[in-house]
């Protein structure tokens, strides 16, 4: 049994069709990463798969550990183990950042009091991401994730909006939530991740296992991550040399 | 009292006040005038005693300076434990005791505002008297209490209080009905003053009955540098509360804020905000209304009128509708007379947006408890200074308003 497999998916956002029938799966442990062009659809992937609201599914089943979990909640699928580093999360003004650390880990595996590794600890009694910089707004992110300790996690471009500066601190603690850390006491345990990244730059601190490109709410093709990025490097999602020989994948 | 103004007052018993229903007056008959008194506050019987514990009175006296109830028109307990520095007492009392205190008896109030105002001054009310000492700051707040005790009743009351300059103090007035005094009404008149470089924090927590009326008519005089600070909390149903205190700045540098906490359920009618005349060079106001509408109608208001240079106003209206059912507006007004002021607004009402939910149920939460927190979020958030007894209590009713709708 897979942990993710999805059938099939169509989605729309408002009225357009965004996702036009994705199959793929994930199996324990695995770390994949997901390359397309900007509107391809991506993130509109993981917004279905954590069930947000301005994704509607029309057709297709995402099965999580075996259950189909295509109706289910945002918090049912939270507390079966999903998890997900929002891109742009939206501000929440009045509630602050430590509150929402706290009931993360009270309906989560993780623990709290760990703000300071993540160089949060002036943030916490802060409106969760109003006024945040863009590294700011990962760190939180991570923190949360921390707290909540998924046993699968969706990054939407990780790296994006970070300086150099953080970059490190960003790498080392995505690593640690896939890798597992000894932080809150449990035991170290290799979670799954489904990652976005355009420039690959979070490749340098986490291994990944598997890469899929997306072009036009389809996956057209699949293949060693440090391949793909190189082969799209050099020629651009529409010549990408991968998605010519290896049509057929799935 | 002159006859001239009596007469104008006698007018104003038919005038209508400017906002909110009319509420008819010989509807209800007089309050309870000699109420049962309370010795010692840890006596008081055990119904009243929640009721005061709702609204943030508390009968463990020792984090609070003074106290005084009021059950309908009459004074029912009064006791001050900072005692140097510190006059409270019924304000007829005040009245025949300090010449002073006659000159701030309807001087910032004009008793032909409207027919709540003349009733209560052509009855000569009673009510509470608080004044501060120059140079005093209180440690601990000072604690009022009104209660509605008779249904059909009236509770007339007239309040003064002074916080002398250089001077602070903090008070809590909660304000609540006993004895099912379901279908009552609440009149009460307060005249503040605050002196140069004082400081006056007053938190009014309301809990009414789905029938009570209430009209409180607030009015303050702020000196140079001096700072008020007026909270305004109902969380509970209520019949109809209409209330727009207003704030006088004639001293240079002095600054108010006005927070409003409202919650407005099925059948509930709520008129409230404030309004602030900055007349001193420098004088700063913000106005800041934060409401939840559960099927109620709910008009949050502000105004700010700049009269004097280098004053900085802002004021900011939001409304948050969680079920449909009622009116919500939003009314800002500004008005500057001359061009050396900064006075902004900004107002909103709609639903809390969808993607907030969603990203809090991401973590786990459910729905429910995300709407909460986001909820508590938006009423208290942003407004500084709120003490943590209130804080409380506004958790209270919001876990209580989302369980029942």
């Amino acid at each position: 049994m897979s942990l993710l497999e999805i059938k099939d998916l169509h989605v729309q956002a408002g009225d357009r069709e965004i996702l036009k029938g994705v199959t793929f799966s994930m199996e324990e442990g695995e770390t994949c990463v997901l390359f397309g062009p900007n509107g391809s659809g991506k993130s509109t992937l993981l917004a279905s798969i954590m069930g947000y609201g301005q994704t509607k599914i029309t057709s297709g089943h995402i099965f999580f550990k075996g259950q189909d979990i295509t109706q289910m909640t945002v918090d049912q699928r939270a507390r079966l183990g999903i998890g997900m580093m929002m891109q742009r999360p939206p501000n929440v003004t009045g509630v602050r950042l430590g509150d929402l650390v706290k009931v993360t880990a009270a309906n989560g595996h993780g623990c709290t009091g760990h703000e300071a590794e993540f160089k949060m600890e002036d943030f916490m009694d802060r409106d969760i991401n109003v006024g945040f910089s863009g590294g700011e707004i990962k760190r939180s992110e991570l923190l949360q994730l921390s707290a909540q300790a998924p046993d699968f996690v969706m990054l939407d471009e990780p790296e994006s909006g970070v300086d150099l500066e953080n970059i490190g601190l960003i790498g080392r603690k995505v690593h640690e939530l896939i890798y597992g850390s000894t932080t809150c006491g449990r035991p170290v345990q290799r979670v799954s991740a489904l990652v976005i990244t355009h420039t690959g730059q979070i490749l340098d601190y986490i291994g990944a296992d598997r890469a899929y490109i997306m072009i036009d709410g389809t996956i057209r093709c699949s293949g060693r991550p440090g391949e793909l990025l190189k082969d799209i490097k050099e020629n651009g999602y529409g010549d990408c040399k991968s998605c010519r020989t290896n049509v057929k994948i799935l | 009292m002159s006859d001239e103004r009596e007469n104008s007052v006698k007018k104003a018993l038919g005038k209508e006040a400017a906002f909110g229903p009319s509420v008819d007056i010989d509807k209800f008959g007089e309050g309870e005038t000699h109420p049962e008194q309370i010795g010692k506050l840890d006596d008081t019987p055990e119904d009243l005693k929640k009721k005061m514990e709702n609204v943030g009175v508390t009968v463990d006296e020792s984090h609070r300076d003074g106290t005084i109830l009021f059950i309908d028109n009459g004074m029912s307990h009064c006791s001050n434990r900072a005692q140097e520095g510190l006059y409270i007492m019924d304000t007829k009392t005040a009245l025949k005791k300090y010449d002073w205190a006659r000159k701030l008896s309807w001087n910032v109030m004009d008793p032909t505002k409207d027919k709540y105002t003349a009733k209560t001054y052509l009855e000569d009310s009673d009510g509470y008297f608080i004044y501060v000492k120059p140079g005093v700051h209180l440690k601990y707040p000072v604690q009022t209490c009104m209660m509605l005790s008779k249904h059909k009743g009236i509770q007339n009351l007239h309040n003064i209080i002074f916080v002398d300059h250089d001077a602070s103090m903090d008070i809590i007035t909660g304000c609540t009905t006993v004895h099912g005094a379901n279908d009552a009404l609440h009149v009460g008149v307060s005249e503040i003053y605050i002196g140069d470089n004082a400081s006056l924090s007053f938190s009014m927590i309301h809990s009414w009955s789905d029938q009570t009326a209430v009209r409180p008519r607030t009015n303050a005089r702020l000196g140079k540098n001096a700072r008020y600070v007026n909270n305004y909390v109902v969380l509970d149903p209520v019949g109809t509360v209409q209330s727009y205190p207003t704030a006088f700045l004639e001293g240079e540098g002095a600054s108010c804020s006005f927070n409003t906490m409202c919650i407005a359920h099925e059948n509930s009618n709520i008129d409230t905000g404030g309004c602030a005349f900055l007349n001193a060079p420098r004088s700063g106001a913000e106005i800041l209304s934060r409401n939840i509408t559960y099927g109620g109608s709910m008009v949050a208001r502000g105004r700010l009128v700049g009269n004097a240079p280098g004053i900085k106003a802002h004021l900011e209206c939001r409304s948050i509708v969680q079920k449909d059912g009622g009116v919500t507006e939003a009314i800002p007004e500004l008005e500057a007379h001359l061009a050396d002021v900064e006075m902004t607004h900004e107002a909103a009402v709609g639903k809390i947006a969808q993607d907030q939910i969603e990203y809090l149920m991401s973590r786990g939460l459910s729905e429910d408890d995300a709407v909460s927190m986001i909820i508590r979020g938006f009423l208290v958030g942003g407004i500084k200074g709120l003490p943590d007894s209130l804080r409380d209590e506004i958790n209270r009713a919001i876990d209580k308003a989302n369980a029942g709708n």
